[in-house]
């Protein structure tokens, strides 16, 4: 019995101190754009920080020096995020009723064609649209790149929400039908909001992951003004010299929106990822 | 509103089928063409794929003709090294976490939430935050082996050949690890606890209970878990990209920053567009794993 017990304590302290190991980089990156450079470098930061001399030096810099201009690229990000969120929740939305409730001869053909889309690297599109957004004055454009976002989204989302749709419960729907109630007044009165978890989840990954592009962003949006955060903050470590104070400071800033936003709504990230895994 | 029946799946598909059919299917159609498109003769070819895959260039080799000790050996080389290191650490540690959390350790939602926030960030943070992590200066993994005297590892780490690449793939696993406890730590949830509490009654020990109850329960979770890593390793960019670029020497190269290189740096577009075909080639067999497995 004791034996058993503190095999239990010792497999509580490993799993805790991996864990703590796992906070570690963001302590590091916390304490580090707070203090001077020149303490950190003598006293490193591991350790309970001087109050007298911390500092939001570094992510004033980091906002406002135009070099870096963050502020722009964050205003950037949210404008990008959340258009490319509203437009495919509306898409998927609709597409989804219809592979969820509606009968046609191309729905197996048209539902393969999502799957193949939820798959394909980002990195197969991007050569032909440079070419077609440079014709149609996309181009480095905010207005393109929410375009493909939304595109994108469209697919996993679909996806996403018909699985959500299918386990309504079905009476409502017969119900409403007999009723003689159109598709449209189904959709919108019934299954929208019997579905606002669902919508809840993809939009907050949806939002998430378009914060979070780089790829997307570097080869579309290539000057300042249209710059996203991702992209800007990159630029903030130099060629051959790095401010770790500064740089840390913008890895908060353009992390703060999804840290934000798992901090308020982590069950439904953590659920919508598990729903990857499990089968239903 | 009553639409008949013909038009009524048209009303609900037109418009998003509009935006996938632009700018996610055309391209993808054009992409396959362009890679052929040798823009010397204005002719459909394999140029592009012979200079391709026989680039000498550090920056944008594929699989290195000479064999070395330590990198570059390769963008494609370097991805499968990826794949074959983070890919068993990712679902050993997953696997394992998942079951200590679930059975024995206090706070669980506690640790899981800590995990799963590499999830989160942007891969574009992760990658500094690695830079960072490996830094002589100011980073942990130095600062130890300075302290135990092990002078070779006690350098910044993404500065030399010889570490940049097994950095990277470490730092990968702080990132992606939260992905595996998640998706484990759900399908554990469907083993009923009455299999459990059997093995224990009839004195299992907790090895036993693992390996034999638990292990083979979660085997589609292992399968897809397994699948969306390398799917994951295979692909990535944004950490390599924000930490070393691809450097030193090419020596963390992947194929999706030779296709971003030929992209931005060679303004190459046909043979960006080559690599990108190549890319999906690969990974094809992992891509039809998984839509066999969400289809039902």
């Amino acid at each position: 019995m004791r034996r058993k017990v503190l095999k239990t304590i010792l497999i509580n302290l490993i799993v805790w101190i991996l864990a703590l190991a796992w906070t570690l980089p963001y302590i590091g990156i916390v304490a580090i754009s707070v203090m001077p450079y020149r303490e950190v470098i003598i006293k490193g930061w591991l350790r309970i920080p001087d109050v007298n001399s911390l500092t939001i030096k570094n992510y004033i810099e980091a906002l406002n020096n135009p070099l870096y201009d963050l502020a722009t690229g964050y205003k950037n990000s949210l404008i990008v995020a959340s258009i490319s969120t509203l437009i495919p929740l509306i898409g998927a939305a609709l597409a989804a009723y219809a592979f969820s409730n509606l009968d046609f001869r191309l729905k197996p053909l048209l539902f393969g064609l999502i799957l193949v889309i939820m798959m394909v690297p980002q990195q197969l599109t991007v050569v032909p649209l440079f070419f077609l957004y440079r014709n149609l004055g996309l181009y480095n454009t905010v207005q393109g790149i929410i375009l493909l976002h939304s595109a994108w989204g469209i697919a996993w989302i679909t996806f996403f929400l018909r699985n959500y749709f299918k386990f309504l419960p079905r009476s409502l729907i017969e119900a409403a039908r007999v009723d003689g109630a159109s598709d449209f007044r189904i959709f919108s009165r019934i299954v929208l909001p019997l579905s606002i978890p669902g919508l809840m989840a993809a939009a907050l990954l949806q939002f998430t992951w378009v914060w979070n592009d780089l790829f997307y962003a570097l080869i579309f949006l290539v000057s300042r003004e249209n710059q996203v955060v991702t992209q800007k903050v990159v630029m903030l470590k130099g060629e051959y010299h790095i401010d770790w104070g500064l740089l840390a400071a913008g890895s908060i800033i353009s992390m703060s929106m999804p840290v934000i936003l798992y901090a308020v709504f982590n069950k439904y990230f953590m659920r919508g990822i598990a729903a990857w895994g499990v089968k239903r | 509103m009553y639409l008949s029946k013909r038009i009524r799946p048209i009303f609900f598909l037109l418009f998003p089928f509009t935006l996938i059919i632009m700018f996610v299917i055309y391209p993808i159609v054009a992409t396959v063409y362009y890679s052929f498109y040798d823009k010397n003769t204005g002719s459909l070819n394999f140029n592009n794929y012979m200079d391709v895959i026989s680039s000498t260039n550090p920056l944008y080799m594929l699989v290195s003709r000479t064999l070395t000790r330590t990198p570059p050996w390769g963008a494609l080389v370097h991805n499968l090294v990826w794949v074959l290191v983070h890919v068993p650490l990712t679902i050993f540690l997953g696997l394992i976490l998942a079951f200590l959390l679930k059975y024995y350790v206090k706070g669980s939602t506690l640790v899981k939430t800590i995990i799963f926030l590499g999830m989160v960030v942007p891969p574009v943070v992760g990658g500094l935050i690695i830079r960072f992590m490996f830094d002589e200066v100011v980073g942990i993994f130095p600062a130890i082996f300075s302290f135990i005297g092990i002078e070779a590892l006690s350098k910044t780490w993404t500065n030399y050949p010889q570490t940049a690449l097994f950095a990277l793939i470490l730092g990968s696993l702080w990132i992606w690890l939260g992905f595996s406890v998640t998706v484990f730590s759900a399908a554990l949830e469907s083993i009923p606890k009455s299999h459990i509490d059997a093995a224990r009654v009839f004195g299992a020990s907790m090895r036993h209970i693992f390996l034999k109850v638990i292990v083979p329960q979660l085997k589609p979770a292992i399968m897809i878990v397994t699948v969306m890593t390398v799917l994951w390793d295979m692909k990535i960019f944004d950490i390599v990209y924000a930490s070393t670029g691809g450097g030193p020497g090419g020596s963390t190269s992947v194929l999706a920053l030779v296709m971003y290189s030929y992209f931005a740096r060679a303004l190459d577009y046909y043979k960006s567009a080559t690599v990108a075909v190549i890319l999906t080639l690969i990974i094809t067999p992992f891509i039809i794993l998984t839509i066999r497995w969400l289809k039902d």
